[in-house]
């Protein structure tokens, strides 16, 4: 279902000069009431009457997660703070949080978005949404319950852990939406299985899945395990939270980002030039309807490419590829990019083995080494080492043949590489620190 | 006439060994033979055990990757060539031994070998044709 009618099916000409006009009045604003951007766009040489197309967007400086930290708390808010009535702050692996500030519309908008994204989904009045999003300070369990309030849906306000109670609540209160991170939605419907309990006689259909990179083989993997339609969903809290943009259950092939808010841009993460249309690069978007923080060209170091085709839903609004890693967890071993989620769908490819896997990256003797940690389980394990060793070659030469990069892969015993109940640590790099 | 065997997934990390003698200790299962195959990082810890269900239900429980095998139990005299005689006989018909070991009967008059062969059912046919004989399970734990 189409939450928006009018505004998700605009022709392409009416998205770019609703575009065009939002871009002008945002560039416009932050100049007046944001100094970090008024002294970046005179360093860059660039005003506001200067954006006179779409692709005058280029000639304005990126906003980078620094210039955030840069200005902690407020400085990049465009308003005073009596008209911001929410606060999120997104969780600083390292120093201080970055944060953001809504207004009263911006919350409005915010909740429209997740509608939208909800309706695409699928769910709708007449659902029971469970949502584990956290709540709090992280924009995943207010931003997704807005907007399953919006859509008339009843929705839970679980938020994350206490993975028990999420079972038995799912199961009695007849949950038919779930929305978690992918790695969590795993996680619950193992804890079922160890209870006797198989989610898929529940009455869950759809999990709405973000927050952390996915791959196509998981999702073929949650779908099996649950039951229910497992679709991707893309936010990021400097840009909104959740809802940016999202797949549709139509096509599930690419998420559509709401071109009426958003400008999305593919670039080079090193050189910074935009790409030609449909290559692979990073992502930047500028938002345009946004009050409280509007940003100007943020790289938001996703990993994607455009899909420009229409789609088979009826939005008009273009696609982006399902995100394949961030340029912040590219690893680079022996002068190559690696991303976890490229070993990640290796694994999936190998019959009977689990994503549970971890990278440990080292440095011996100045050359980078690789190490592939994967838990053996009863489907593939073997009463003879050879057949062991095999698997071991297979998971090597796969990973060999798809990234260039030799490793070591090390089998070890089920559960010994830790379960998060959030966002799965995949990556040991020794070379740091 | 074949026997089962319990096969256990094993990181080569200290107190592993340990915790499958202890978990299978502590459900009163006894061992009457065992053999660790073993590469730098894991080991395929092999046993022999006189219930073997029962074992893959406790090692499992405690978290382990467990499998059971058919495997065959030969009885060889205990004195030389006995093993060698049985091995040409094999290689005669052509089966392939995939892996074996060793433990003497509880009179210590014979050997008992446990043999793991890529086609178990020509082995158990081919054997007693070749006067060899082959062990019951019940009797490895009588014997
Ligand atoms: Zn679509």
């Amino acid at each position: 279902m189409i939450w928006n009618d009018e505004f998700e099916t605009l022709p392409r000409e009416a998205i770019e000069s609703l575009q065009l006009k939002r871009l002008q009045q945002t560039v416009a604003r932050v100049q007046a009431t944001v100094p970090f951007y008024r002294d970046a766009f005179a360093r860059a040489g660039v005003s506001a009457d200067k954006i006179r197309s779409l692709d005058d967007l280029r000639r304005l400086p990126f906003t980078l997660k620094q210039d955030m930290r840069d200005n902690y708390p407020y400085g990049l808010f465009a308003v005073p703070l009596e008209q911001i009535v929410r606060i999120h702050a997104s969780s600083g692996t390292t120093g201080k949080p970055t944060v953001v500030g809504y207004t009263r519309r911006d919350i409005d908008t915010w909740s429209e978005l997740m509608a939208r994204s909800f309706a695409a989904a699928g769910a709708g009045k007449g659902d029971v949404i469970h949502n584990a999003y956290g709540y709090g300070l992280f924009t995943g369990g207010l931003g997704a319950h807005y907007g399953a309030e919006r859509i008339g849906a009843s929705v839970i306000p679980m938020s994350g852990g206490n993975t028990k109670k999420q079972i038995m609540i799912m199961q009695d209160f007849g949950s038919t939406v779930l929305t978690c991170t992918p790695s969590y939605c795993l996680f619950l419907a193992e804890a079922a299985r160890e209870e006797g309990l198989d989610i898929r006689d529940f009455k869950l259909r759809v999990g709405i899945h973000g927050a952390e990179p996915w791959s196509e083989a998981m999702r073929e993997e949650i779908e099996e395990k649950l039951g229910i339609k497992a679709i991707d969903i893309y936010g990021l809290s400097e840009i909104l939270g959740p809802g940016v943009g999202i797949e549709c259950v139509e096509a599930q092939k690419g998420l559509h980002i709401w071109e009426d808010h958003f400008i999305p841009e593919i670039i080079d993460p090193e050189s910074g030039e935009v790409l030609p249309p449909g290559e692979k690069g990073e992502l930047v978007i500028t938002t345009i309807t946004k009050e409280g923080i509007p940003l100007i060209r943020y790289r938001t170091r996703d990993i994607t490419r455009l899909i420009p085709e229409p789609c088979i839903c009826g939005r008009t609004h273009m696609r982006l590829e399902r995100m394949s890693g961030r340029s912040d967890d590219m690893l680079i071993i022996r002068g190559v990019n690696v991303f976890p989620s490229q070993i990640e769908a290796v694994l999936f490819n190998i019959e009977g083995v689990e994503p549970h896997y971890q990278l440990i990256v080292d440095r011996e003797e100045s050359l980078d080494t690789l190490e592939v940690q994967v838990e053996v389980n009863e489907q593939v394990f073997s009463d003879e080492i050879k057949e062991l060793q095999g698997l071991s070659r297979r998971i090597q030469k796969d990973i060999k043949d798809l990234l260039g990069v030799t490793c070591k892969v090390r089998l070890v015993e089920p559960k010994t590489i830790a379960r998060s109940e959030g966002k799965a640590v995949r990556v040991i790099d020794k070379r740091k620190g | 006439m074949t026997v089962q065997q319990i096969s256990i997934f094993i990181e080569n990390k200290t107190g592993r060994l340990a915790e499958v003698t202890r978990v299978l200790g502590n459900a009163g299962i006894n061992i009457r033979a065992l053999s660790l195959a073993d590469t730098s990082d894991f080991g395929i810890l092999r046993l022999i055990v006189d219930t073997p269900d029962r074992a893959l239900e406790v090692l499992k429980a405690d978290g382990f990757t467990v499998s059971k095998t058919e495997v065959i139990a030969v009885e060889v005299p205990d004195r030389p060539s006995g093993l060698n005689s049985i091995l040409e006989k094999l290689d005669q018909a052509g089966i392939n031994v995939e892996y074996m070991y060793a433990f003497v009967e509880r009179s210590g008059e014979n050997a008992i070998i446990i043999f793991r062969f890529d086609d178990i059912q020509r082995a158990i046919a081919t054997l007693p044709e070749a006067g060899v004989t082959l062990v019951k399970s019940e009797k490895i734990f009588t014997a």
